[in-house]
């Protein structure tokens, strides 16, 4: 059989009934280390670290307590009555249970519970940008009212590797609906993927393995790239049509560089970096790059949001604020105050609280 | 009448859950079905704003089973905005920022988990608001 190797038809996903966020809600831990402390332990005292500190979750929080106080804050924002909330999906690759879903419990603490779809999302750092998509379409079609997608991680580097220095805590969660009602409405998205070993975990290990020779160029530079161009391409857009972009972030530097290879200025990133803050959190990276957005935004601006998770793709998408948004910014903790809510640790303390140290 | 029991308690631990008396207005936290000031039935579910201040507080240094990682703990007693007085654990704070008087916002955290192969058990704790 000979292969159909056409150009495919680019266009943006959109769907029948435009869809918006109806909500909004950002969570980062109260807990910091500072990458020079992670550096004076393995390799003595060093000024190239890729962030400035990481936050740490502490001992008594996961992904489900920390997806749950991000749901809360949509709700301070939304004005929704939970039971009308027809999926809650949780993105991530810090589950805390390999079987039993986050989501339920989520779905169960904000009242959304029982006539509601709930699933565990996964696919390395953009599990949550493809709960966002998963979301517009379920609003988009008709199947539901409201969805809940949320990104969350509290990510494990193995100590001294080099994702140490990174590995943060900390998310996102946002409330689709329709756009009527939205305080964003979503004119698009994209996605690009390929098989591409960059970055993996086996399903019993606790810790993650990277192929140095994949991570940047033709992984993270790749799809990142791809996906956003392609979508401004659809959209007949170009990258002074908007006010913010929201690049996933490792570290400071990719997402700097991708913004520049793709043509946008540093002020159009400023806002919704946060990555020398709060480290890499992973499916949570770009999604609170969004909150910080949202949080400071006007009507008519335009976000352009490209997320990118390992393995390898990236979802990217394009959203206009509407006039709601101005209504609804100070009804929950901002995510400058989150990132202004901070105590720094030691690593001593940072191994106690991540379980790093075992008690006999 | 397990079930039921257990989904409420549940409810009740998640978010902070309790009742409303329909005759006096009181709010009951635990649900006890029955209001303690004029004994008429209170089974109307309400949903406490989480909102509070510290009555009394202590650090508990010799924790029952399940919380050692988490030694010690600040246990207090909260007085909620709408009335009940509950015992739960303080969270992101240290011992020496606690006072009396200081106002404090519901959140849902880890209580104790069951070994690395059991279940994590989910509840309400108190910290200070995030924003003033
Ligand atoms: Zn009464």
């Amino acid at each position: 059989m000979t292969i159909d190797n056409r150009e495919p038809d680019l266009q943006a996903m959109k769907p029948d009934i435009p869809v918006g966020i109806v909500g909004y809600g950002a969570y980062i831990p109260r807990y910091r280390l500072p990458a020079e402390d992670i550096a004076k332990l393995w390799v003595g005292p060093s000024n190239r670290v890729p962030v400035t500190e990481k936050s740490v979750a502490g001992i008594d929080e996961d992904v489900v307590t920390m997806s749950i106080e991000a749901a809360r804050n949509v709700l301070a924002r939304a004005d929704v009555n939970p039971i009308d909330i027809g999926a809650v999906w949780v993105g991530s690759e810090s589950h805390p249970y390999a079987v039993k879903p986050t989501s339920t419990i989520v779905a169960e603490a904000i009242g959304a519970v029982p006539n509601t779809q709930a699933a565990d999302w996964q696919f390395a750092c953009k599990a949550g940008t493809e709960a966002i998509q998963a979301s517009t379409g379920f609003v988009g079609s008709g199947m539901t009212k409201y969805a809940l997608a949320i990104g969350m991680d509290t990510a494990q580097g193995r100590p001294g590797d080099a994702l140490e220095y990174t590995a943060g805590a900390g998310g996102a969660a946002f409330l689709l609906g329709t756009a009527e009602e939205s305080v964003a409405t979503i004119e698009g998205s994209f996605s690009f993927v390929t098989d591409t070993p960059d970055f993996w975990r086996r399903q019993n290990a606790k810790y993650p393995q990277h192929s140095k020779r994949f991570t940047g160029e033709p992984a993270y530079f790749k799809h990142i790239a791809e996906c956003a161009e392609q979508l401004m391409h659809a959209l007949g857009t170009k990258p002074t049509d908007y006010a913010y972009a929201i690049f996933h972030q490792p570290n400071s530097k990719f997402p700097q560089q991708v913004a520049k290879v793709l043509g946008f200025t540093t002020e159009q990133i400023a806002t919704g970096l946060l990555a020398a803050d709060v480290g890499n959190v992973y499916a949570g990276s770009a999604l609170l790059g969004l909150t910080a957005v949202l949080d400071v935004a006007q009507t008519g601006d335009r976000i352009l949001l490209v997320s990118f998770g390992s393995g390898a793709g990236s979802d990217a998408f394009d959203l206009s604020v509407n006039d709601r948004l101005s209504l609804c910014q100070t009804l929950a903790p901002t995510t400058k105050d989150y990132i202004e809510r901070r105590t720094v640790i030691d690593y001593a303390t940072y191994a106690r609280y991540r379980g790093k140290l075992a008690l006999i | 009448m397990q079930v039921p029991r257990n989904w409420r308690l549940q409810k009740q631990r998640y978010s902070l859950i309790g009742e409303v008396c329909e005759h006096c207005g009181v709010k009951l936290f635990p649900p006890r079905d029955v209001c303690p000031e004029c004994s008429h039935g209170a089974q109307t579910l309400y949903q406490f704003t989480g909102m509070g201040n510290i009555h009394s507080f202590s650090q508990v240094f010799d924790p029952p089973n399940g919380h050692i990682e988490n030694t010690p703990f600040i246990v207090a007693l909260i007085q909620l905005e709408e009335g009940p007085m509950v015992t739960a654990q303080l969270t992101d704070i240290d011992i020496e920022h606690v006072e009396i008087g200081m106002e404090v916002e519901m959140v849902t955290r880890k209580m104790s988990d069951d070994g690395t192969e059991g279940m994590i058990i989910y509840g309400y704790k108190f910290r200070p608001p995030i924003v003033d």
